[in-house]
This record gives C-alpha cells, structure tokens and sequence, in this order.
C-alpha cells in the first residue's frame, strides 16, 4: 500500500516536471523569446533592459532552473496586460474556475447515474435507446456550439437567463450546462455498459431467485459492483472538466483561468499564459494523484501500477 | 475502459456449415463477410452519414453553389430560404460579407475531414511505433515510453494544444501536428498492449524459431493483429480531432482565417447571433453531424469486435 503511494506519487512528480519543462519552453516556440517578452511597439533598449531581466542571455539550464526557483517562490513574472504579478491573477481566477467544474461535475452525475443505470436496466428497449441517442449526440456536440445555442434561446429569445459574467446562481446555469454536456454523455455510455455487464453475473441472477425485487437488486447489488469503474471515471472527470472549461469560459465571458488564458493569448501576454498552464496543469495532476490513492484505499483489487491496466 | 485485447482479434468466424460448401460458394460467402458490417445498424447510419460528407467535400473541390470568397455587401446577412427577405440562390443565408453560407459550410468539410485524418494518421504513426518498441522489445524502451504516456495521459490535451498553438502560430499544419502529438498516447497502449499478446502466440514463437528476422515478425504477424483495434481507436479519434480542431479555430488559435473551417465561421458568426443566429448554427450543426456519424460507426465497429 505504502509502496504504491510512493509510486504514484514518484510519477506525478515526473508529470510535474515535464508539465514544468513545457511551459518553460513555451516561449521558445514562438521564436525570438524576447519577441515575445516585451508589448509589440518595444524599443531596442526595451529589448536589451528584457533579455537582461530575464537572464536569457545564460544557459539554457541556468535559465530553466531560475525559472522553476523563482516559480516555487511564487514569482512567475509580470503580466504585461495588467502591470501585475502572473501567478497572483491566475490564482485570483481560479476560484471561479472550480466553481464552474465542481457544479458541472455534480450536474453530470445527478443527471447520467439514474438515466445510465435505467438505461442499462431496459437494454434494447425505447428507453434505452432514446438514453443512447441522445448519449451518443451530447458527446458529439461541439461545446462552444452548445453554449452560443443556449445563449441565443435563453439569453436572447426568451430573456430567462444572462448570457455571461458571473456572481449570481442565474449566470452559473448555461455555462455548467454546456461544459457538463459531454460528461453526461460519455458518463451514460459508461454507466450503461458497467451495469449491464454486471447485470449478466450470477450474483445477480441468484438475486432475483432468491425472490428480491428488482430495486434492492438494483441499489444494492448492482450499482454496489459496477460503482468502482464509474467512480473512477468521475475522478478523472473533475480534470478533463477543468480543462475544458478553458472553451466555455469563453463562450460565457466567465472569470474563470480558461477565459484569462485566451484573453491573454490575444493580447501575446506569454507570462499569464505560462501561469495559467502551470496552474491548471498542476492541479489536475494533484487531483488525478488524490483520486487514485483514495480509490486504491477503497479498493485494494486496484493496482496503481499502470502498466495493469494498459 | 478494458484494454485487454484477446489475442484472436479477427471478429468471430460465421458457424461452419454441416455440409461442405460448393466450391463456387466460397466467392458468395466472401462477399456476404465483407456486407456483414453493414448489418449493424449503427455502422449503416454512420458509415452513410461520413460518406455523405466526404462526397460533399470532394464536391466543393470543384462545384460550389457559389464561389465561396465572393462578397457582395449588398447581400449581407440574408436570412434561410424559409424566412422573409430570403433569397433562394442562397438557401442557407449568406454572413457579414454577403458570402454564400451553403458554399461556405462544403468548403469547410474539407477542413475538418484533413485534420480529422492528418491528425489521427500523425498521431497513429507516432503511437504505433513507440508502441510497438515497447511491446516487442520490452527493457528500457518500454519503461521510457510508458513513463512518457503516463506523463501525458494526466495532462489535459486541449489545454496543452492551445498553449502550443499559442505559442508556435496558427496554421492547417500546426493544428495537424498538434494535435497528433496530443493523440498518440491511446495507440501505444493498445499496440504496445496487443504486441504482448500476440508476441507469445505460438505461431509467432514458432516463426522465431524457424529465424525469421524482427522487421518480419512485425510486418507479417504482429501488425495484422493489430490493425483491426487500432482502426476503432482511430475512428473515434477522428471525431475528437475534428472536434479539438473546431474549438482551437473558435478560440482564434487554430486554423487561418483565410482557411474557411466550421469553427472560424462560427468564431465570426458569434458576435451576429442577436441579428442573425443562421450564422452561428449552421456551422455547429455541420460539426454535430459529423462528429455524430463518425462516432455511431466507431460504436458499430467497436460492437462487432465485441
């Protein structure tokens, strides 16, 4: 038990540290670093005052290791947008993120548990398969789609909800809706086939010949058996969430770390972009490692080994 | 998500008859395997509604209602056919330009179709390699590159595809590269997880033993094996690329403007939505059908594999 903590802990460590390598090197994919480093009508002097500050006329090592000292440190540069410290606007948004995600998250499962386990409990019938169409087209449905859809009927047509911001429950509404349609789409797909898979063992048919009806099979022993793949997912979920916020935020102009990254992808503002990655990135990893150790707990047939399950 | 393959990955053969057939039947019997496929009705619908697409994209390569760059600002914002003020030359409606939207959206599934497919053969390519190296021959390879997937399976792709994206330019070709390097961690563990399992079958250890080289192995007996998962995974992944791609170009990260694809026409048709919402649907819509027949034929063949 002890050993595989270790383990994972060792690889999310590796995960970090390639997370850490990638948005170092992120301003030296656009070419010239200081290029990118300084607002577009720089001056020469400008140019020289940057690569100094930056330390980019070192070694690239010497550089790389500033970086992650001065990061660790909780310096990750000025925002050339705002005049302010990076990492102290990508976590001043952050809140807002995972407002958005949580809610999300918790939308998804309220909706996918009763109509995935209902689902799988009707195979082939019209239940089920007006579940698995409608399933099919939630994964299908471009997100930033969705959510200008939503906007047209709610926010313009019909006046009930506002089409973006935040502070208020109304503006939670749209943009959870549009970031948890493809979770409970691929949410349902998962459920259905764990249960109905679980569904066919013989626990279950010794069940229903032991005369139990067909709830308490249902609640107690089904749902009981194939909850480890389900919760799993969900975990992993609450990242892949996070993540795609980054397209919703957007569409809803939500104050979230997603809308600050694009926003700053317009405005060539590398060091929020830098912490915007890194912060997100660092917490999904955070999460995933969380996941897995409270599942493994859970579950002692769960291997953290990966290579079990690859 | 199981990713233990059987080792016997060639859908079940039909039941023998009692009788031997005809000589003259094997042809017919042939035939009736190849349009088995076909008996499942998701990869019927699915299969039809990519065909369809594919046929309009190759289309527009050559026909479209309208030259796709035309603009008449005299035109701008024309409504639906069915709408007051529509103009039936242009069924669909035209954008802020006066460009035909029905011309725009054919020319737009050329877009989608190669990424979709660029992406996932880049992606393919790179996973399949790594893994089969993993698979075949275990020792540091396998330990480097498994390490690698681990890396990036916890990492999510759309986030490092615009980080990336942001930083080395918009362009077809970015997004495809992008985007294959963000796919190719599921094609090395199912290689890599196929290649375990048929590297002990005992045809391959016997073809070993009669020294066959390496490259023969693979080319002959591993990769044949592999194919028929790999393509499932593949289709899937088509869909999410094209997806993927649609959201970076929403974002304004993806695709040139002057590239005409679905989600730059609705990155432009979002700010008109209050005047004129044909041209924020009509894109989505197309991306919707798309991603949707592909995703009914993956689930058609991921059931006849199962």
């Amino acid at each position: 038990m002890g050993k595989l903590i270790l383990q994972r802990l060792w690889q999310s460590l590796l995960v970090l540290l390639a997370v850490s390598i990638l948005s170092f090197l992120l301003i030296f994919l656009t070419g010239d670093p200081v290029a990118s480093l300084v607002p577009l009508n720089a001056r020469q002097e400008d140019f020289d005052n940057i690569r100094k500050q930056y330390g980019l006329d070192q070694p690239i090592f010497v550089q790389y290791f500033s970086f992650i000292f001065k990061a660790l440190q909780g310096d990750m540069g000025e925002s050339f947008r705002y005049r302010s410290d990076a990492l102290g606007l990508v976590l001043g948004r952050l809140p807002n993120t995972f407002l958005l995600a949580a809610v999300s998250l918790l939308l998804s499962i309220i909706i996918s548990l009763p109509v995935g386990i209902m689902a799988a409990r009707t195979k082939g019938r019209w239940f089920d398969l007006i579940a698995s169409f409608f399933a099919l087209i939630a994964i299908s449905i471009p997100s930033f789609w969705l959510g200008v859809i939503l906007i047209i009927i709610f926010a313009g047509t019909l006046r009930w909800l506002p089409a973006s911001g935040s502070g208020s429950w109304q503006q939670l509404i749209l943009p959870s809706i549009t970031i948890s349609a493809f979770s409970v789409g691929f949410l349902i797909r998962l459920i259905r086939r764990s249960v109905a898979d679980t569904l066919q063992k013989q626990f279950v048919v010794t069940a229903r010949s032991k005369g139990l009806t067909e709830r308490t099979i249902a609640w107690r022993h089904v749902l009981r058996n194939s909850a480890i793949p389900i919760v799993t997912v969900l975990g992993l979920q609450f990242g892949s969430l996070l993540g795609g916020s980054v397209v919703v935020e957007t569409v809803f102009a939500w104050p979230g770390v997603g809308w600050l990254m694009i926003q700053s992808i317009e405005a060539r503002d590398l060091p929020v972009i830098r912490a915007a990655v890194l912060i997100l990135a660092v917490f999904i990893v955070l999460i995933n490692l969380v996941v897995d150790i409270i599942y493994s707990m859970l579950d002692p047939r769960i291997k953290l080994n990966s290579e079990a399950n690859s | 998500m199981t990713n233990q393959t059987s080792p016997n990955l060639a859908a079940p053969l039909p039941a023998a008859p009692l009788l031997p057939a005809p000589a003259g039947d094997i042809a017919a019997k042939k035939r009736r395997g190849r349009w088995r496929l076909f008996r499942n009705r998701s990869t019927f619908i699915g299969g039809l509604i990519v065909v369809l697409i594919v046929v309009v994209a190759l289309v527009s390569l050559v026909w479209t209602p309208h030259p796709y760059e035309e603009q008449d600002l005299s035109l701008s914002l024309l409504p639906p056919f069915w709408m007051d003020g529509a103009n039936s030359a242009y069924p669909l409606g035209t954008d802020l330009n006066g460009r035909d939207l029905l011309s725009r959206l054919m020319v737009g599934a050329q877009a989608s179709l190669f990424v979709g497919v660029a992406s996932v053969l880049v992606g393919g390519l790179i996973g399949m390699t790594l893994g089969l190296l993993a698979g075949f021959f275990g020792g540091w390879w396998e330990v480097l590159i498994m390490r690698l997937v681990d890396i990036q399976l916890s990492l999510p792709g759309v986030l490092l595809a615009i980080a990336v994206l942001a930083a080395i330019g918009k362009g077809l070709l970015n997004v495809v590269v992008v985007l294959g390097f963000v796919s190719w961690v599921q094609y090395a563990r199912i290689v890599r997880g196929s290649t375990l399992a048929v590297k002990s079958q005992e045809y391959v250890l016997g073809a070993k033993a009669v020294g066959a080289k390496n490259t023969r192995l693979i080319m002959r007996h591993i990769l044949p094996n592999i194919l028929p998962p790999m393509l499932v995974v593949a289709t899937i992944n088509v869909s999410s690329n094209i997806l993927s791609e649609a959201a970076l170009s929403y974002l304004g990260v993806g695709v040139n403007i002057s590239t005409v694809t679905w989600g730059g026409m609705l990155n432009e048709g979002k700010t008109l939505f209050d005047v004129s919402w044909w041209n924020a649907v009509w894109p989505g819509l197309a991306i919707l059908i798309v991603v949707f027949g592909i995703n009914l034929l993956g689930d058609g063949l991921s059931e006849d594999k199962s």
